[in-house]
């Protein structure tokens, strides 16, 4: 007998009995009116209950808090929680819009019997504020209607199952309806009576519920399960080692995956491409691409980048008996329609290219240069993979007018340099790097650059935020322009270096 | 072993006009400009050059990027990781202080001078970018005839142009179209006494059907994005010739301003 324990669980948090918010509810269109979808506690003791049109509700309560019913969400919340349950048991189904069925024939000694797996749901589910009501019956069915219409503890499940209303059937409003204004308000009720009459009146959908109900029926269940990997492989009779057939097995395995990956809706982030040797040896390639795809030319050329770029090239020795592509990593891609203005494929180019590259050189080597916000020049940039950096951030334009103030090249860390300046606090007079001296011609500055001392601990004190940069930008007689700066005030520190940190054009 | 034979190449762009630097003499020597899809060697004088021949070989491939039918053009810059510490780090900021959009930017940095070439040659496939900058310090033996020829023909066929800097290095035969040689000259000196715009003494040394050994002295004006002839005579204040003297003490107020506010 398969024993099966439900638990519903309604999207509320836990905290409703807090008086002083507001109550709320959400609603969602129904045949063209807003209708509450659902409300918590607060709005429930005010008696505003689901169904109502909001008009009414707000008539009720004025302060009502109302918001849009997000189905897409609760479905996959519901889902999140179903798979968290795989803790406790392998076969678990959902029962939507808030209920899951979890099959615990078998599994229920391991967590100490069933009040023991009940207070440990119970705890797991409290600690996420999800409010629950649960129950065990010999039949899915039999225990979502308990934990949903039946009393919190329950001796006889038979005699339970009787006494549940018949709302607990499951039937649509009309029959609920009927039946009620027919004087059979309980399922008990409704079992004494002969079926053929039940069915004559209210349709064998209700006989069929009934007898579900009563564990005298079985219904099929659909287990929450992961989708299948996408792994797929080819094995050989005889080994391959030539090139071209190796290319062909390659790009029909792509072709698989391309048409599973349609199927789905996917497309893969990481392909991974193992190959067997005879002798036991296996080569392992992976490649990513910055977009999700399921173009099998594109994912060829990037394996062949890869093969390209590996230190000591493959080597099929006496050949490949087996070929197995795996993509680990897949994301959302929804079949596209092409713009007609072009400008999407110059873009896929684009893209192309960078994963290509990015491929070849490895990620880190491809950089896009992003802002950053910090006024030390060394630190007003970040170097990302370009591969990440999807769109650009822009950059400040300089104001029109005027040379560059910023250098292109900037050293880090700045190189020392030995000045002599004409006044202490004045601008460079003259000053070795690299070994060569360099006459001043002309000069401007000091652009004063401050420490970052609300870094520093204590770095609000005067003198404790660390020391000021006075900058220079210097040309001296050959027409090299650099960018120089004397590290301290004369206030903040007796000999002040200087650095070169920057070469302008 | 390869999988794919042959990599699949983008369209050949249509022949595009060369891009005109709006000189007369540097466009007539050219006869036209400086063309799309060709390789342009660019010399450093001597390494202390380095700078302005990079920031050259920038405001020419900027210029170039500024082009009508096909604006936000994508520059990728490509260099070599063993040469950051002597050439220093690529900043955004001094992009954007030359008149480019750096967002629009690539840089790579590559471990060697061969995956420096190869980088170059798969990028010259991809006809979506406005100009390759590669940045070869040293000899590079690498870099033969055969390689840039190989470099000529990708060129070619995807219409990119690419610029070929080349810093502690000695002139030798190539392939490309034409070789420049780039040292930094005095600007000329803003009110203050303050470091000018951007100037550069170019020389022509070869170009493969047409004049050589030709001498320019260039500004970069970042706003317009070309450049303007600056007088030989550097090393004192001269009048400017475009614009009359008041309009120019006008015009740097925001410099001077900014020195002292600094």
């Amino acid at each position: 007998m398969r024993r099966s324990r439900q638990e519903a669980g309604a999207t509320q948090p836990e905290g409703a009995s807090d008086i002083s918010l507001p109550p709320l509810a959400m609603v969602a269109k129904v045949r063209g009116a807003l209708r509450l979808a659902a409300v918590d506690a607060r709005a429930q003791a005010l008696g505003i209950v689901p169904g109502m049109t909001l008009a009414d509700a707000r008539a009720l309560e004025p302060e009502l808090v109302v918001t849009e019913m997000d189905e897409g969400a609760d479905r996959q919340w519901l889902e999140r929680l179903a798979r968290d349950c795989r803790d406790w048991s392998p076969r678990v189904t959902l029962a939507a819009p808030d209920g899951i069925t979890l099959d615990i024939a078998g599994v229920d000694h391991l967590f100490g019997g069933e009040t023991g797996l009940c207070t440990q749901i119970e705890e797991t589910m409290a600690a996420i504020g999800m409010t629950l009501r649960h129950a065990i019956a010999s039949t899915p069915e039999a225990a979502q209607a308990l934990a949903r219409h039946g009393a919190p503890s329950i001796r006889d499940e038979r005699a339970a199952i009787r006494a549940l209303p018949v709302l607990a059937l499951g039937l649509d409003a009309d029959s609920t309806l009927a039946l009620n204004r027919a004087g059979i308000r309980q399922i008990g009720d409704l079992t004494v009576r002969p079926s053929a009459t039940i069915a004559a009146r209210f349709g064998a959908g209700a006989i069929h519920a009934l007898y579900r109900l009563m564990g005298e029926e079985q219904a099929p269940i659909d287990v929450l399960r992961d989708p299948e990997p996408l792994h797929f492989e080819r094995r050989f009779a005889e080994p391959v080692a030539l090139q071209a057939t190796i290319a062909t097995v390659f790009m029909a395995l792509l072709q698989e995956a391309a048409t599973v990956l349609a199927e789905r809706d996917l497309g893969g982030h990481r392909f991974v491409l193992t190959l067997y040797r005879t002798d036991g040896a296996r080569h392992r390639l992976a490649i990513e691409t910055g977009r999700a795809t399921r173009d099998p030319a594109l994912v060829l050329r990037l394996f062949d980048e890869r093969i390209a770029s590996l230190a000591d090239p493959l080597d099929p020795g006496f050949g490949y008996d087996r070929i197995g592509l795996f993509l680990p990593a897949t994301d959302p891609l929804p079949t596209s329609q092409p713009s007609l203005d072009g400008r999407e494929k110059d873009e896929a180019e684009l893209a192309e290219l960078i994963e290509r590259l990015s491929t070849r050189l490895g990620p880190g080597c491809l950089l896009r240069l992003a802002p950053r916000d910090s006024h030390l020049p060394e630190q007003a940039q970040l170097a990302l993979p370009a591969m990440d950096v999807r769109p650009p951030v822009p950059w400040p334009q300089p104001p029109e007018g005027g040379p560059p103030m910023r250098p292109l090249f900037l050293f880090d860390p700045p190189q020392r340099v030995e000045v002599l300046a004409e006044v202490p606090d004045g601008p460079p007079h003259r000053f070795r790097w690299r070994r060569k001296l360099h006459e001043v011609r002309l000069y401007e500055g000091p652009e004063r650059i401050a420490n970052e001392w609300w870094r520093h601990k204590g770095g609000e004190c005067a003198g404790q935020g660390g020391l000021t940069r006075d900058y220079y930008r210097v040309e001296d007689v050959q027409g090299r322009r650099y960018w120089i700066f004397r590290h301290g005030l004369y206030e903040e520190k007796p000999d002040p270096q200087w650095y070169l940190h920057g070469l302008f054009a | 072993m390869r999988i794919v034979d042959a990599l699949s190449v983008s369209a050949a762009l249509g022949e595009a006009e060369p891009w005109a630097s709006h000189i007369a003499s540097l466009d007539e020597a050219l006869g036209g400009g400086l063309g799309y899809g060709q390789v342009h060697e660019i010399y450093a004088a001597e390494p202390d050059d380095a700078s302005s021949t990079a920031s050259f070989a920038m405001a020419v491939a900027m210029g170039m990027c500024q082009r009508a039918d096909r604006p936000k053009q994508t520059v990728l810059w490509l260099r070599e990781r063993r040469w950051l510490k002597s050439a220093g780090i690529l900043q955004a900021n001094g992009w954007a202080e030359l008149g480019g959009a750096p967002e629009q930017g690539l840089v790579g940095v590559v471990p060697d001078t061969l995956s420096l070439l190869r980088a170059a040659a798969e990028a010259l496939h991809c006809g979506r970018l406005g100009a390759i900058i590669l940045e070869g310090w040293g000899k590079m033996p690498a870099l033969d005839l055969t390689a840039s020829r190989r470099l000529v023909l990708a060129a070619e066929k995807s219409g990119v142009p690419l610029l070929l800097l080349r810093i502690d290095a000695t002139p030798a035969s190539s392939a490309a179209r034409t070789r420049w040689q780039v040292a930094s000259a005095p600007s000329r000196a803003l009110p203050g006494n303050a470091p000018g715009l951007p100037t550069f003494d170019l020389t022509l040394l070869r170009q493969r059907s047409g004049p050589s050994g030709l001498h320019w002295r260039l500004e970069w004006d970042r706003d317009r994005h070309n450049f303007r002839e600056a007088p030989l005579s550097g090393a004192v204040v001269s009048a400017p010739l475009d614009r009359p003297l008041a309009d120019r003490e006008n015009a740097p107020q925001q410099t001077g301003g900014r020195r002292h506010a600094a």
